[in-house]
């Protein structure tokens, strides 16, 4: 950095941040080595692997510091197997930015694992998460490090099978079984379009560096750009893309569902992100496109939260939702790119980038909240729930401001990188007349579409667990968790509150991933002048002092020790838990405003008679893209294959046959 | 970003302390009037503060620390959208690029603790009105927005102050059928924001039909009076919006503008009294029609600024 020398506490150990991010990729995909020869039942071993992953991520945190000081170093290149072929690691503005929270996520997750998932609790299947989970950070930390497509698509590949494997942690259930093969399916199609990107790459430049592409404006490179969408969109789960998304997050352990959420889906938007620096320049369509596919998976994705009942899916639908939110910004970038306005494309990708961090923050700090409830509950239905605020403060509180962080309110994180976004989008007014450009603004008005919905399914979410009164025995004995489980949640509740506050200190980060990704197009501007944070963070401080005098003045005048009575239900005497609002009444009118999505399911109880007896409501929203779309066509090409199944036989001579063919058939296509 | 501490900011803040309990009074009186009554003081709202800041209070043995908080978070975020917006003078004390998003958002935080804390009674009614509310919203939202966007597209401002300022005059001249759309639908927003006919019917006595007042049943003494407070300050907040929206002139005298605009701001409480003197609540299934209708205008609006030339 300029003019800035570090203070010789210590002597810099003699090698470059991408060794060392190198050693911390390799170090924390084999921390889980140790359990191996630890016994099935050793919590000693679990906490030994989630020790070696923590210092693993400290060593990359490290790295990512050299980085900063050090100014740019050559690639870290070394021969590959293959002639000619060198692979490498590099850091760039961009690569670093999402290795941060890698890093931080993928540890606290570690650390909340070893009292989560303990192992003498999960002998069957202890050591695998412990050894999969090392696996699937060290190649989080080598994907975003990746100078080229060969480094990139080993990590990915490596990535999507241990998280496959941790999905299947619980592979006695059903449901689990399931939800890992199509987590499996939907990866390989996007492992399939990321061979397809690469190899275009290489067609083109004759190298698999990530670099400028040579020629851009031709068809094939089209065809890199839908497939980077289509490819990577599919990782990231932006809609209709998504279906694996949310049975994958469900049924996974909750600490991996928060790396899952909070930064794998991420590296989908690393793809998409890294792509775009290929091009010189882009088309307005592409940007106008890229916008409306965020604004759809906002929109739908906040929509099919509001109607879940289980807490997890409701969460993973959130994912969905926030990559929306994160793609609208890349949109807006984007368009900012093509009619050459230097402030919408810094305040889309900052305000892209920013809510990747945002949600990789809140939103695994939501996945550890709802860990935690589940441990002390014992189940995923929020219906059930209720009250749990008194036997679990610390959950509870640190829920409520994953809560009102993901909502994007004021004074926290999600505030912050909306408030970048819609200011880019308000931007855009300012685009030529006629201009098609301008058109992006209508994204603003859905932006806070969302923004309601979210408010709306948080207020269900927390009111229903945490406030009211228990709606079953097992919520009213659940337990607070212990201080393993706590400390994560606390600190990524306290870097929600810090983005919020002090938004300023993020923006040296910004704007080296904004020029790392836009180069020129950007100038030399910076996130500081383009957006108010200072103004936040005296706006924070307003609203601190307001909050400490309004809450005094209700001390003061006695709060405390005001007596308490039952709560008045309009002259009922005996309001009983089951007569409480549940989530699914709360979400009742919304569910039925976008049923022309949700597709709900309604099974209505058959009254009849004057005094009926026992009746039975039930009502739940499936995926719509998965039941009416993904499972007919699969059915479809199923069965097209079966008729393939002829030619399969078994009969070695026939095999012998089959290939003797292609020999000539290639023969002669010589 | 702030201005310096003028005559105008001392104004500015009295007037939003002061002024927000008498616009309760004004549609009082007029709904009265309405009725053939005489009707409360005008001022009933600050003697009826007074009384419930000196009561004690009672809470229910279910509620938690959101409860007691909520109606602080309410008021505090109304306090500082009113420092926002622009009243009698066309700066705000808190004017940046950008404000209008705060605006939105802060009105949400606001809805977000009101709404937890009447979850957190576990009473089926209050839940009631939390979803009602969280519903509304929902729709409302999207209204507020689109009217951003027809007022920033008109006068290429980005700051509340800038919106409702002296650009907004000449922005009359270009745009008037597109602002006359969005005054007709934000007056919408204000009285289903607030809760007023025909959405909701601050007077009802059946907590079956209420939003707002079923979510507040629990509270008592300070604390409510503290909502009682946060909710006329939303009211002033959104009226002020309208009045200057409506009346964005600036005569030269400051002291006359003031005037102005506190006799607008009377004006729109009575409006809103004769409305809902003079239109009976709607079936709540039918809001959402109502507001997807001032959506629609809204946008109508939108795509008439963005098609002009």
């Amino acid at each position: 950095m300029t003019g800035w020398t570090p203070i010789p506490l210590f002597k810099r150990p003699d090698v470059n941040a991408h060794e060392l991010i190198l050693v911390s990729g390799l170090a924390a995909a084999a921390s889980g080595v140790p359990a191996l020869v630890m016994g099935r039942r050793s919590n000693f071993g679990q906490q030994l692997c989630a020790t070696l992953l923590v210092t693993a991520n400290l060593i990359g945190m490290y790295a990512v510091w050299r980085w900063w000081t050090d100014g740019p170093i050559a690639p870290l290149t070394f021969a590959s197997p293959f002639a000619g072929v060198n692979i490498g690691i590099a850091l760039d503005g961009i690569s670093a930015f999402f290795l941060l929270p890698v890093l931080l996520v993928t540890a606290l997750g570690a650390i909340y694992g070893t009292q989560y998932w303990k192992q003498s609790g999960h002998p069957e299947n202890g050591r695998r998460v412990s050894i999969f989970y090392g696996v699937m950070t060290g190649a989080m930390t080598l994907l975003v490090s990746a100078h080229d497509g060969i480094v990139f698509l080993a990590s990915w590949e490596t990535m999507a099978i241990a998280a496959m494997f941790l999905v299947a942690t619980e592979d006695h259930i059903e449901q689990t079984r399931k939800a890992a093969w199509l987590f499996i399916a939907a990866s390989h199609v996007s492992t399939l379009c990321a061979f397809g990107v690469f190899a275009i790459l290489f067609s083109i430049n004759g190298s698999w560096d990530f670099a400028l592409l040579k020629q851009a404006g031709t068809p094939l490179a089209l065809v890199l750009a839908l497939l980077a969408f289509f490819g990577f969109g599919t990782k990231a789960g932006i809609m209709p893309m998504h279906v694996w998304l949310p049975s994958a997050h469900a049924q996974a352990p909750s600490h991996v569902s928060a790396v899952m959420s909070g930064v794998l889906i991420k590296m989908g938007i690393y793809g998409i992100v890294r792509v775009c620096t290929f091009f010189p320049d882009v088309p307005l369509s592409w940007g106008l496109f890229v916008l409306a596919m965020g604004s759809i998976s906002a929109v739908l994705g906040v929509a099919f939260a509001v109607g879940q009942h289980d807490i997890k899916r409701l969460l993973a639908y959130h994912s969905i939702e926030n990559i929306g939110i994160i793609v609208m910004g890349i949109g807006l970038a984007l368009i900012g790119r093509s009619v050459h306005q230097p402030v919408w494309v810094l305040l889309g990708i900052s305000g892209a980038m920013l809510h990747i961090w945002n949600h990789a923050l809140f939103k695994s700090l939501l996945f550890l909240g709802a860990g935690s409830v589940i441990h002390g509950v014992g189940t995923r239905e929020l219906d059930v729930m209720g009250g749990l605020s008194k036997p679990m403060p610390w959950t509870a509180n640190c829920f409520l401001i994953g809560a009102v962080a993901i909502c994007g309110l004021p004074p926290l994180n999600g505030f912050v990188s909306e408030l970048f976004i819609y200011l880019g989008l308000f931007q855009t007014l300012k685009a030529s007349e006629g201009s098609l450009a301008q058109w992006a603004a209508l994204a603003a008005p859905a932006l806070a579409l969302v923004g309601a919905l979210a408010v709306a399914c948080f207020v269900k979410v927390y009111g229903i667990v945490f406030l009211g009164t228990a709606r079953s025995a097992a919520a009213e004995h659940s337990h607070e968790s212990g201080s393993m489980m706590i400390f994560p949640m606390l600190v990524l509740a306290g870097c929600c509150v810090a983005i919020g506050v002090v938004p300023w200190v993020a923006a040296p980060m910004l704007d080296r991933a904004a020029i790392a990704w836009a180069g020129p197009d950007v100038g030399a501007m910076s996130i500081a002048t383009a957006a108010p944070l200072t103004a936040i963070s005296i706006m924070a401080g307003v609203l601190a002092v307001l909050l400490l005098t309004g809450t005094s003045w209700l001390l003061m005048r006695g709060v405390r020790r005001a007596p308490s009575t039952g709560t008045w239900d309009c002259g009922y005497a005996a309001p009983t838990a089951r007569m409480q609002y549940s989530s699914s009444s709360f979400a009742e009118t919304l569910v039925k405003l976008f049923a022309w999505a949700l597709q709900p399911t309604v099974h209505l109880p058959n009254v009849t008679g004057l005094f009926p007896k026992d009746a039975h409501f039930e009502s739940h929203v499936d995926d719509t893209v998965l039941e009416k779309a993904v499972w007919p066509i699969t059915r479809g090409v199923t069965w097209l294959f079966s008729k393939g199944r002829y030619f399969q036989n078994g009969s070695l001579q026939a095999y012998l046959m089959y290939i003797l063919m292609v020999v000539v058939f290639l023969l002669l296509w010589r | 970003m702030f201005e310096t501490l003028s005559i105008h900011t001392v104004v500015h803040v009295a007037v939003a302390l002061v002024f927000p309990p008498l616009l309760l009074g004004v549609i009082n009186r007029v709904k009265a009037h309405f009725g053939g009554r005489r009707g409360q003081p005008l001022l009933q709202a600050y003697f009826d503060l007074w009384k419930l800041a000196h009561k004690d209070s009672v809470f229910s043995e279910t509620t938690t620390w959101v409860f007691r908080f909520g109606p602080v978070v309410a008021a505090s975020t109304a306090l500082i959208a009113a420092m926002i917006v622009p009243l009698g003078h066309a700066s705000a004390p808190l004017s940046f690029a950008g404000d209008l998003i705060l605006l939105a958002y802060l009105l949400g935080l606001g809805r977000f603790f009101t709404m937890s804390a009447a979850l957190d009674t576990g009473s089926a009614f209050e839940g009631m009105g939390s979803a009602r509310e969280a519903t509304y919203a929902c729709m409302a939202e999207p209204v507020m927005f689109l009217g951003l966007l027809v007022l920033a597209r008109l006068t290429g401002m980005m700051s509340m102050s800038g919106l409702l300022g002296p650009e907004l005059v000449t922005a009359w001249g270009v745009g008037a059928s597109s602002l006359m759309l969005i005054l007709i639908s934000w007056f919408v927003v204000l009285l289903v924001e607030n809760c007023r006919i025909p959405f909701d019917d601050p007077n009802t006595h059946l907590e079956l039909t209420m939003i707002h007042e079923v979510m507040v049943l629990d509270h008592s003494g300070p604390a409510f009076g503290i909502i009682l407070y946060g909710a006329a300050m939303k009211l002033f907040v959104f009226s002020a919006l309208l009045v200057r929206l409506a009346f964005p002139v600036s005569t030269g005298i400051a002291a006359l503008d003031w005037v102005v605009f506190l006799v607008a701001m009377v004006f729109v409480a009575g409006l809103i009294g004769v409305v809902e003197s003079t239109i009976a609540r709607l079936r709540l299934p039918a809001i959402p029609g109502l507001l997807v209708g001032a959506g629609v205008l809204s946008l109508f609006g939108l795509v008439m600024v963005m098609s002009q030339r």
